[in-house]
């Protein structure tokens, strides 16, 4: 069994993951974004490409640093803490994980420039607001060497940024992932207005030709490259949703100690103590599945379903605990623009929804258990 | 071949040898246990077998040092002899709190010859141990005890009443919290006494819980006298050996939560009441209930490769409590749900599962109540104001 301590690299990761955003990317930067009608930080995402993690997941061959999932679900944490805006999930675990298993040139070239911040990627695969609910969705028809493709997706996150779009279709007999330009013609793009500030869009897809060349692998029943790749993507989330919960933790326990009522710290009072130290202890055992969703994805990723589907589910309970008590514990001002509180809310729910909400994974942990 | 490699081949080959047949697999409840003690009846000749060829290698207490009846294991080591035993299935060979509570507290607190006469006993299960803490006065606050032991020269005169003793009526000796110092501040007055339950003035009451189970006594101390060699530790010194055990009492009672959790299924008693694909309602909680045992397993192995890797677990071992055991009642609950009214009878069609859902009730007050253990996580971990 593997252990679920985190290693030497893995400590001195985190700690310059934490040093880096506290300094570089706190709450006040995503809300001068908001402010200013930004989804996307490009300076941001340099910097971050510089310090290695854009390319945590690439071959060293590609340029990258190939840390690991346990890694990249590290970072994905620290970035959950302080609310840090990028397309990391997207590119750097979701789109890095289908390109590694591709083993081409033109791949690896898109590695290559993933790892330096060049190219940024975004996942389009849900046609309907729930993740896999599967009707409607794009519909891959062959024509001329090519497909047509024809049909909604929603929730594509980074969708307005991003230079290329993985694209999960149907197929008369099976699936099929495509790697298309975000410009390619016949796609019309129209921005959500997200809660949480960031970017996204809906896409339409109105017989858009794709050559067969941007085929991912092969036309397949149950999209096997995609697979590995959504999993590393809900493991990553639900170790962002678990940082979300221990940044606005911090920010509750700061004012417990701080804020006075009639006379006394509101810390000191047993209804509020109580409360806070279950959530501290739903902290702590949702931290093991995320540790042990990371460890799974390295070290047996063929049967990292259920590890995963686990560490999602407790994820999204914990951070709904955790942004819910912080606002009741901070009172009324919790309500108030002014505090970030209302920006890890609204992270948590739009990051509670992406790649699968709480009923979605709970069904797999369900079947993978045989109920 | 490095050293935990060759340990471990040797540590197989020696379980192959000498753990019978009939001690592999796993235990039918108490019945099954081996508690030890001057008055015990070992259920077979295995039974007997396996804890004395566990002493004589020293590993009913691997850890402890050799001295003193211990197999002065490594922490490592401790781990390969726990996975090759689990391998084969193997029971424990002795179960008592001497070896989880007493004998912990005396490696660190005890005088030379305390350890040298008691631990060797613990661990070859001669002795049976019980905990004299709780009194009718003192449940979560603890320090609150009212047993006085008065100074008489070369001996104690101990007087008063202890509640919740565990086992009591079957115990050979007590370890015991008594008032020395009835003017000093209430944590400050407090000694640490081992009592002969032998002794003349000692008597104990079995107290019959809802569950129909009695392991729990009453136990009263009426004028006995104690030699004063007997303490453990300085006078006064009561308390901090008290919140040094309780440590360990909690940690095994989360484990022993691990053994709850890894016992009966809550999936397999719903599959069995074929409740899963008629009632929408239970099936949710078991699915959440579900997801939150393999999540709480997962904690406790993260934390046990925290201790084995040398960092204490210390103040965190109130979390794995609190979570534990409030996860064991919720699963009950659903368990009983699940059994529908076969599930009502004492022994029926579920063999005893209504008594043991009963008897949950009692896993997140013992050892230190649900609240208490909030209280010490907000207290020393958050730590937040009193």
């Amino acid at each position: 069994m593997v252990s679920l301590l985190p290693t030497e690299d893995e400590i001195i990761l985190a700690d310059s993951a934490r040093s880096f955003l506290d300094e570089v990317a706190p709450v006040s930067r995503l809300r001068a974004m908001r402010d200013a009608g930004q989804g996307h930080d490009h300076d941001l995402w340099q910097d971050m490409s510089k310090l290695g993690w854009a390319g945590v997941l690439i071959p060293k061959a590609a340029g990258g640093a190939d840390m690991g999932y346990a890694a990249a679900n590290i970072l994905s944490f620290e970035m959950g803490k302080t609310l840090a805006v990028s397309p990391f999930i997207s590119t750097s675990v979701i789109a890095a994980t289908v390109l590694r298993q591709l083993r081409t040139d033109r791949a690896n070239r898109r590695l290559t420039e993933i790892a330096k911040g060049d190219l940024v990627y975004a996942l389009a695969f849900d046609g309907a607001p729930k993740h896999l609910q599967n009707t409607p969705d794009v519909m891959a028809r062959p024509s001329r060497d090519g497909f047509l493709l024809s049909g909604p997706k929603t929730l594509v996150m980074e969708g307005g940024v991003a230079d290329r779009l993985l694209v999960s279709t149907k197929v008369k007999y099976g699936y099929a992932v495509f790697d298309i330009a975000a410009t390619q013609t016949g796609l019309s793009s129209s921005p959500m207005n997200l809660i949480d500030g960031r970017d996204a869009v809906r896409l339409g897809f109105k017989d858009v030709w794709v050559s067969k060349d941007d085929l991912c692998g092969e036309i397949d029943q149950e999209e096997p490259i995609l697979k590995r790749a959504l999993l590393a993507g809900y493991a990553a989330v639900a170790a962002e949703l678990s940082g979300i919960a221990a940044g606005v933790f911090a920010l509750t326990i700061a004012y417990l100690k701080d804020r006075q009522q009639f006379g006394r710290p509101i810390g000191s009072f047993q209804a509020l103590q109580h409360r806070v130290a279950h959530l501290w202890c739903e902290m702590e055992v949702t931290a093991s599945t995320i540790l042990n969703a990371g460890r799974m994805l390295d070290s047996d990723p063929d049967n990292a379903d259920l590890a995963v589907s686990l560490a999602k589910v407790r994820a999204i309970r914990t951070a709904r605990l955790a942004v819910g008590e912080a606002i009741q514990m901070h009172g009324g001002i919790g309500m108030t623009d002014a505090l970030d509180l209302g920006f890890y809310m609204k992270r948590a729910r739009v990051a509670s929804e992406w790649l699968g909400d709480e009923s979605y994974h709970t069904e797999r942990v369900a079947q993978l258990r045989g109920l | 071949m490095d050293d935990l490699t060759s340990f471990r081949q040797e540590t197989r080959d020696w379980l192959a040898t000498n753990c019978p047949a009939a001690m592999r697999g796993p235990t039918d409840g108490d019945a099954d246990i081996c508690w030890g003690g001057c008055n015990w009846q070992f259920q077979s000749d295995a039974q007997r077998d396996w804890m004395h060829a566990m002493a004589d290698q020293g590993w009913t207490a691997p850890t402890w040092p050799t001295g003193y009846g211990g197999g002065g294991l490594t922490r490592a080591q401790e781990k390969v002899l726990t996975e090759e035993m689990a391998r084969i299935e193997a029971r424990s060979p002795l179960d008592s709190f001497g070896l989880w509570m007493l004998g912990p507290a005396l490696l660190q607190f005890g005088s030379e010859v305390q350890k040298r006469h008691h631990l060797p006993q613990i661990t070859r299960g001669e002795i049976r141990w019980c905990q004299g803490y709780s009194e009718p006065g003192a449940g979560s606050d603890l320090a609150n005890v009212q047993t006085r032991a008065e100074d008489a020269g070369d001996h104690y005169v101990v007087t008063g009443q202890k509640i919740w003793t565990s086992y009591a009526d079957k115990a050979d000796w007590i370890f015991a919290l008594v008032r020395t110092d009835r003017d000093a501040p209430k944590h400050q007055g407090i000694s640490f006494l081992l009592i002969d339950m032998a002794s003349a003035g000692v008597s104990t009451r079995p107290i019959k819980l809802i569950s129909g189970a009695s392991v729990f006594c009453e136990t009263f101390f009426d004028g006995v006298k104690v030699p004063k060699d007997q303490l453990v530790g300085q006078t006064g010194q009561g308390w901090e050996i008290a919140k040094y055990l309780l440590t360990h009492e909690r940690e095994m009672i989360s484990g022993g939560a691990q053994g709850l959790l890894g016992g009966r299924s809550v999936m397999k008693v719903l599959a069995d009441a074929e409740a899963d694909l008629k009632d929408a309602t239970l099936r949710a909680e078991a699915l959440a209930c579900e997801i939150d045992t393999l999540a709480v397993e997962l904690t406790l192995d993260r934390y046990k490769d925290m201790a084995e890797g040398g960092q204490g677990v210390g103040d965190a071992s109130a979390m794995l409590k609190y979570i534990g055991t409030e996860l064991n009642k919720r699963r009950h609950e659903v368990m009983m749900r699940a059994g529908g009214s076969d599930a009502l009878e004492w022994d029926g069609v579920h063999g005893t599962l209504a008594a043991e859902w009963l008897r949950t009730k009692a896993n997140s007050i013992e050892g230190g109540t649900s609240e208490v253990m909030l209280e010490i996580i907000s207290r020393r971990i958050l730590g937040l104001p009193g």
